[in-house]
């Protein structure tokens, strides 16, 4: 089956040289979960972004491929790749305080996009919304779609924004720590509203995270991140049950555990990580784009 | 921003004070030939240096005394409302569609248009303002079309300055990220993203723009370099009445008054209007 996002070898640069992602390959399947996992600073983000065709412009792709099924972005003009990442992917936010414009009401928001962009009537993108608005649980959709994003809770502005990244039915949407800015009873809703719409719509989702337990709950494969680098690639299952490289046993480890509140949190072994920078580094004095 | 939104919110009574100042000095400089007591222009030697109402030898129907070629004050007073309204109007208008538009793109944009527009801004805001004012109109020549396009070229920067550094924190936000995921164009999002989060700054400065406007064109008037014709204005009051300051204090007195009162209820006008009209009450 033809992959709905397809990356192959990217490699990006900082402009003194530093490298940010360093010869990333993952495809996500469509309909697939897909988790991508690391520390803060490993290009989680970037690689997100990368897709999204919305790169820091201080961030230079050297060299690779993204495929969004099977349409290679590099081959695109500006805007052809705009119209296309337009119409097939999506986003959920990590923030949901920044990601609704103050100044404009909810509706106006949610339907501008379905009318402006997409070219529905403004009945058909208002009946869209309000059959979104339905899947994720928000009881009173007149209120919300009056209101300005200050006047609802951050729970409720993630409902939103969930509701938004499906509602042109995108193939793919890439999940940026949608839960990370939530509290943590609002965190287990809003990730098995996720799950729920995934199911439904039949959506491939990137999913980025920190958060293994997340992993485990609700993606089918993961990549493990390091440095820019993908270090480890399996099915979740497999993953948790056995991990291959000794940096994803040692995040593994430095989980926090329900069953053991009291115990005291603690960081990734140090010597793992010392092996894995050696490592990275002997790569790097080696590396050369292949282009560009 | 809907009636229902803005009167949950009490009314502050600076904005009370403010809009019934400007509202009144508006109306009466409107009506002026209905409202002012005598002809601004009329001189009568017989009538000079009339002191106001309270005072010994003030005479009924000049209420606020006489020049010391016995012209009515308070008719020149409203009089010289219209030309101060006329220009503050539409010279701060003018200043905040250049500013403000520029101030847009420098800040939206970014790259090589926010370094040229804020290289001219740095250069623009090198020349001391009143000088530079009385310079522009000594070129231009004076009269009414002159003082306004003056004020446009000097404080066009004001809202410059402003309005980039507004916008310039509105496009890292991620709604203007999601906008542009979404297949927005540049434009479209400059004007339907950033353009309505900037308004209220833009409504606050171009308030307190129409009172320095003031100020400047009183300027201007005071050394004779502002309106030709013989229409009274509030500078050219004062400057005649800083003359007589020994014999008739008044006619120094209540235009200064007049004067201040404008400019401070057109900058707290501003100030209440973008607090009331900030949808996120910062």
């Amino acid at each position: 089956m033809e992959p709905c996002l397809d990356i192959r070898g990217l490699s990006a640069v900082l402009p003194n040289g530093q490298r940010v992602l360093r010869s990333v390959s993952l495809s996500v399947q469509p309909g697939e979960v897909r988790a991508l996992v690391g520390e803060s600073g490993a290009g989680k983000t970037m690689i997100g972004k990368a897709v999204l065709g919305v790169l820091p412009k201080s961030v230079r792709v050297v060299e690779g491929e993204m495929l969004i099924e099977g349409e290679d972005l590099g081959r695109l003009d500006a805007k052809a790749r705009r119209t296309l990442i337009g119409a097939r992917t999506a986003l959920i936010p990590q923030d949901p305080l920044t990601a609704l414009n103050p100044s404009r009401r909810i509706g106006a928001q949610m339907t501008d996009r379905l009318v402006r962009i997409l070219g529905w009537s403004g009945e058909r993108a208002d009946a869209r919304i309000r059959q979104l608005l339905d899947e994720v649980q928000i009881r009173d959709p007149e209120r919300v779609l009056k209101s300005y994003p200050h006047e609802l809770s951050g729970g409720m502005r993630q409902r939103v924004l969930i509701a938004a990244a499906f509602a042109a039915e995108p193939r793919l949407i890439v999940a940026d720590e949608p839960t990370t800015a939530l509290d943590v009873t609002v965190q287990k809703q809003i990730l098995r509203l996720i799950a729920q719409l995934q199911r439904d719509h039949g959506t491939a989702i990137l999913f980025v995270t920190h958060d293994l337990g997340v992993v485990a709950k609700i993606s089918q494969k993961v990549s493990v991140l390091y440095a820019g680098k993908v270090v480890e690639e399996a099915e979740t299952a497999q993953l948790f049950a056995a991990p291959q490289h000794p940096y994803t046993r040692a995040l593994i480890a430095a989980t926090p555990r329900y069953t053991d509140p009291y115990a005291s949190l603690k960081p990734v072994d140090e010597s793992v990580l010392a092996g894995l920078t050696a490592e990275i580094a002997a790569a790097d004095k080696d590396w050369r784009p292949s282009h560009g | 921003m809907d009636e229902a939104r803005i009167s949950r919110r009490p009314v502050s009574p600076r904005l009370w004070l403010a809009g019934c100042w400007l509202l009144m000095a508006l109306l009466a400089a409107i009506f002026a030939p209905l409202i002012a007591p005598q002809d601004p222009l009329a001189q009568d030697l017989m009538l000079e240096r009339l002191p106001p109402f309270w005072l010994d030898g003030a005479e009924p129907g000049y209420w606020l005394g006489t020049d010391s070629l016995g012209r009515d004050l308070l008719s020149r007073l409203i009089f010289g409302g219209r030309i101060a309204f006329i220009v503050a109007f539409a010279a701060a208008t003018s200043a905040c569609l250049l500013g403000s538009a520029l101030g847009l793109i420098a800040g939206y944009f970014g790259g090589w248009p926010e370094r040229i527009i804020s290289r001219v801004v740095d250069v623009w805001m090198a020349f001391p303002p009143v000088l530079f004012a009385i310079l522009l109109v000594a070129v231009l020549g004076t009269g009414l079309s002159s003082v306004i396009l003056a004020i446009a070229i000097i404080d066009w920067t004001r809202f410059c300055r402003v309005i980039r550094a507004e916008a310039m924190s509105q496009a890292r936000m991620d709604y203007v990220e999601s906008a542009r995921i979404a297949g927005y164009g540049r434009i479209g999002i400059m004007l339907r993203e950033v353009l309505p989060n900037v308004l209220p700054s833009v409504v606050a400065l171009l308030s307190l723009e129409m009172g320095i406007a003031v100020i400047v064109e009183a300027i201007l008037s005071f050394v004779n370099l502002s309106i030709s014709t013989d229409d009274p204005t509030w500078g050219s009051i004062i400057a005649e009445g800083r003359l007589s300051i020994h014999q008739a204090w008044w006619v120094l007195v209540f235009p200064l008054i007049t004067l201040i009162l404008t400019v401070l209820s057109f900058s707290q006008f501003g100030e209440a209007l973008k607090a009331r009209f900030d949808p996120v009450l910062r």
